[in-house]
């Protein structure tokens, strides 16, 4: 018998809320610029991870910002504020004004910052941070490189060569298929022969396939998945099961409504937020408009971007 | 004038991977078959993954993912050379190259870099058939934010590949099968066989010949990498029956375009003929003509001529292959063609 250990309250509470706190600028941030695209104050498109935060809260968290590497593709704005809580850069990069964080040069879909990278590609993605796994693993610091892709993607050849390099060369790199059921319009009985997590398996890839939206069960196996790629340096594959509550795009979605409303259920928000007091959570809400108000403020104000 | 240490292509193009090896523990070597005993198709690499197993990586035959493995390197900091074992093959990787490779750089604002080297041969004459022995440089010219080098059998081998690993953006050195084979004919006191021959002190130099010291001549023949000899030929045959001086513009970096030593000749001659191995349509010749005619339309006494290949699969037998590539005779004639509107 191993004696119970007290709980500590305040830094599980801390975790959750910290949780919250990024789930909920992730769903507000893109429910912001679904809203500007609507007032007709964005340029161009964007692609909405709402209904899939947790995966990038979840991940993103076992990552050091400036050590490792993550490639996301074109629904990558969850990623990338995960990782770098750079509200301004992105609303800015996105409405192509001043202080985006590529110039206005890549918008939504092209994003850099301090180890994130992200292309709108499909599949494109995937050798590459496979290349930035070999980087690391011959720089041997135990950085590790993270490619988040999606199940459409597993369409494309490309994406089966990484694995089978990222196998056969033992590189430390985490391979995240957010699994939300569609290839943009396309579901996945239209798309997809065969079972996702086989794909892994195939390769030699050590693959987990976790069917939830909640970041803290995302999070603790992404920690393990993590964990075991630095001291292995092996590649892992990591299935999500998810639901995109959003259209692909903006107004795009032909999918049965009653379909998406099922799909509330599990919003991972509303899970979240069963682990944090409703005080703390208003409070946690409260600072997060304020916070996204003074950024759209300050990025309406922003001179567009000018040629030089 | 042939200087007794003159070595084959192949063999210099080895020495100049070593001596890059040497100096820096940054680059990598990617590629098909490239391990020891193999050396590589075209024995290039020979020797390389024995010195340093840990740095020469032979690869499944993944073209369109290696192509992004080596962006990826690139991105982290290291420098990779990917071999391309055909030229044909580099198709395989055109996502890579366009939606990625080439474009890096400037949609992440300059935050990022992209030194990446890819070497790959092209051409003809071996009898390879339609899709070993394509000349597809001229695919690779529509896309900003590369630098394309062809590789011709006069150049420092060693400066070029030296200075391709140096430069912090991708470089695609297009090298010749047939070049491999063929001495490294590098000037002897500005001379290469009776030719007088300078270089542009750039980093990826064009090489310019002349018959008569660069004084005034008929045309310019303007060409790069595989097509080198053959248009040196042409200049001598000129020369030789016709009492025809011409020079030779071969240039090193094909995009951006190196147009400033083909308007010094054209200065000095009024007239152009282009030289390509590649298929006719939307070669570099037309990019060049439209360049001359715009820079220089004072200055030429006719119509800019090009040599290519026709529109049209490259075969595999030997009787048809040769009737296809551009030969000498077909420079010699275009050459003509443009002096005698001229005159």
């Amino acid at each position: 018998m191993t004696s119970v250990q007290p709980v500590d309250r305040t830094a599980a509470e801390t975790a959750a809320a910290a949780q919250y706190r990024e789930l909920y600028l992730i769903r507000r941030f893109e429910e912001t610029l679904l809203d500007l695209f609507s007032q007709g104050k964005l340029h161009g498109t964007t692609h909405t991870c709402i209904g899939q935060e947790a995966n990038a809260v979840g991940v993103v968290a076992q990552l050091e910002r400036g050590r490792d590497a993550i490639f996301s593709n074109h629904r990558c704005h969850g990623h990338y504020l995960a990782f770098t809580d750079d509200v301004d850069g992105l609303l800015c990069e996105v409405m192509g004004k001043e202080g985006g964080v590529c110039g206005g040069r890549g918008g939504s879909q092209h994003l850099c910052n301090d180890g994130f990278y992200s292309n709108g590609i499909l599949g494109s993605t995937v050798p590459v941070a496979t290349g930035m796994a070999l980087a690391e693993r011959e720089r041997g610091a135990g950085a590790i490189a993270v490619s988040f892709l999606g199940d459409g993607t597993l369409g494309q050849g490309v994406v089966y060569e990484s694995f089978n390099l990222a196998s056969l060369w033992s590189l430390p790199i985490l391979f995240v298929v957010e699994n939300n059921g569609y290839a943009q319009s396309t579901p996945t009985r239209l798309e997809l022969a065969g079972e996702v997590a086989a794909r892994g398996t195939a390769f030699g890839i050590e693959t987990r396939q976790l069917d939830t939206t909640d970041v803290v069960e995302i999070a603790r196996v992404a920690a393990e998945t993590v964990a075991s790629i630095r001291a292995a340096s092996r590649p892992r594959l990591l299935i999500l099961d998810t639901y995109r509550l959003s259209p692909h795009s903006k107004g795009d979605d032909v999918r049965d409504p009653g379909e998406i409303e099922a799909a509330r259920a599990r919003d991972p928000l509303a899970v979240a937020a069963r682990y944090v007091p409703v005080n703390d959570r208003h409070a946690i809400e409260a600072a997060c408009e304020l916070r996204l108000a003074a950024a759209v403020a300050r990025a309406e104000a922003a001179p567009a971007v000018r040629a030089a | 004038m042939t200087a007794a240490t003159e070595q084959r292509c192949a063999r210099a193009l080895n020495a100049a991977l070593v001596d890059v090896f040497e100096q820096r523990d940054d680059v990598y070597l990617l590629g098909e078959d490239i391990l020891d005993p193999y050396g590589g198709a075209f024995k290039i690499t020979q020797g390389l993954s024995t010195r340093w197993p840990d740095r020469v990586l032979t690869t499944p035959i993944s073209e369109a993912g290696l192509f992004g493995v080596a962006a990826g390197m690139a991105l982290r900091g290291y420098r990779p050379i990917l071999e391309v074992m055909f030229g044909d093959f580099i198709t395989l990787g055109f996502d890579q190259i366009v939606n990625g490779i080439a474009k890096f750089r400037e949609m992440f604002d300059d935050q990022v870099r992209v030194p990446l080297v890819v070497r790959t041969p092209m051409g003809g004459g071996r009898g390879y058939g339609p899709t070993h022995s394509q000349s597809l440089e001229k695919l690779l010219l529509g896309v900003p934010g590369i630098t394309v080098v062809a590789a011709n059998e006069c150049h420092d081998l060693t400066s070029l590949v030296r200075q391709a690993v140096a430069d912090d953006d991708p470089v695609f050195l297009i090298e010749h099968k047939l070049m491999y084979g063929r001495p490294n004919r590098r000037p002897v006191d500005g001379y290469v066989g009776g030719l007088a021959c300078v270089e542009t002190r750039s980093r990826y130099p064009a090489l310019s010949f002349s018959a008569n010291g660069f004084e005034r001549a008929s045309a310019t023949i303007v060409t790069y990498g595989g097509m080198l000899p053959v248009a040196l030929d042409a200049a001598v045959e000129l020369l030789l029956e016709d009492e025809t001086f011409v020079e030779v513009v071969a240039l090193g970096r094909l995009l951006p375009l190196d147009l400033e030593p083909v308007l010094a000749s054209v200065a000095r001659t009024g007239a152009v003929v282009t030289l390509e191995e590649g298929t006719l349509t939307g070669g570099i010749g037309a990019e060049l003509a439209a360049r001359v005619q715009s820079a220089a339309w004072d200055t030429l006494t006719g119509p800019i001529r090009r040599v290519a290949a026709p529109d049209a699969a490259l075969p595999a037998a030997g009787t048809l292959e040769a009737a296809a590539l551009p030969g000498v005779q077909e420079v010699v004639d275009a050459v003509k063609a443009t002096v005698r509107v001229a005159a």
